[in-house]
């Protein structure tokens, strides 16, 4: 219980990730998701007005989860998790994941956590928190 | 102050469900979504246990192409016209009760939960809130999604 051992404010490590066209054709086939915003860039830039190829926002969840589940291994499970969408990311952007402990609940042997993706202006633009039980 | 842009016709939406989806897990499919959210679990790129998002390409609405919206989306049959359009960043809470294996049959049931309207800082919103109860053959829950949209 090593990890589970953590006090409030110890950080979760932070993971970058640099979503390239084949991983956003990968999971956006994988979803079976057509919105042209995901592979059509003269559409997205000039019909929605995007600057580039938008980062799909379920997939950036996925990764909130990864950070949660990789630093708890298999010494809890991840109950609960809560996030929203609030800024978009494209692609050639450099993100990261990461989180910290917010509060531990020793009786009921459960944490709470805040997780986060942010862009490389620092800004976190899917912002979450999470529980986990250990 | 609330406004009035829901009428009790669009509010006696509230409640309608869509019909219940059936669909069996794979590992094949199970290794497709690891491989494209780049876990890096061997369990999950192996296909032995399902990422816990993996109900998402699970679920997602599989329509003819004449069924997709010029931008490429599905119009969702659940929601009704609201009228105000243009959506904003929106939320999601999920709640996980067991692991997903392959060979599982599993069942999602969404139903629209909540519909208000708020007054924003530029005019008036509208919110609303679909949740998706995921459930195995035993009929055990699996996980609970619960999706907030702003519409603006």
């Amino acid at each position: 219980m090593t990890k589970m051992a953590g006090n409030p404010g110890d950080v979760l490590p932070e993971r970058a990730f640099k979503p390239d066209n084949v991983q956003s054709f990968l999971y956006n086939a994988v979803l079976f998701n057509a919105h042209r915003i995901h592979f059509d860039e003269p559409y997205t830039t000039e019909v929605e007005n995007y600057p580039g190829l938008v980062v799909a926002g379920p997939l950036m969840g996925d990764w909130l989860h990864q950070c949660v589940l990789e630093w708890i291994g298999d010494e809890g499970k991840l109950t609960s998790i809560e996030y929203s969408n609030r800024k978009a990311a494209y692609i050639g952007e450099t993100l990261w994941s990461g989180g910290k402990i917010l509060s531990c609940d020793e009786q009921n042997r459960e944490l709470e956590l805040e997780v986060y993706i942010k862009n490389e202006k620092d800004e976190k633009i899917v912002p979450g928190t999470a529980v986990v039980k250990y | 102050m609330m406004g009035n842009l829901l009428t009790d016709h669009l509010l006696s939406n509230i409640g309608k469900k869509a019909p219940i989806k059936k669909e069996l897990v794979t590992r094949r499919d199970i290794r497709k979504y690891s491989i494209a959210t780049g876990q890096r679990q061997k369990k999950f790129l192996d296909g032995d246990e399902a990422p816990p998002m993996f109900h998402v390409s699970l679920f997602w609405d599989v329509v003819d192409m004449d069924q997709l919206s010029p931008d490429g989306v599905f119009i969702d049959r659940l929601l009704p016209e609201f009228p105000l359009k243009k959506a904003m960043a929106g939320g999601l809470k999920i709640d996980y009760y067991q692991p997903v294996y392959p060979g599982q049959w599993l069942t999602a049931a969404r139903t629209l939960t909540d519909i208000y309207e708020k007054e924003g800082s530029k005019g008036p919103l509208i919110f609303y809130e679909i949740t998706m109860e995921v459930e195995n053959e035993a009929e055990e829950k699996v996980l609970t999604e619960v999706t907030t949209r702003i519409l603006r």
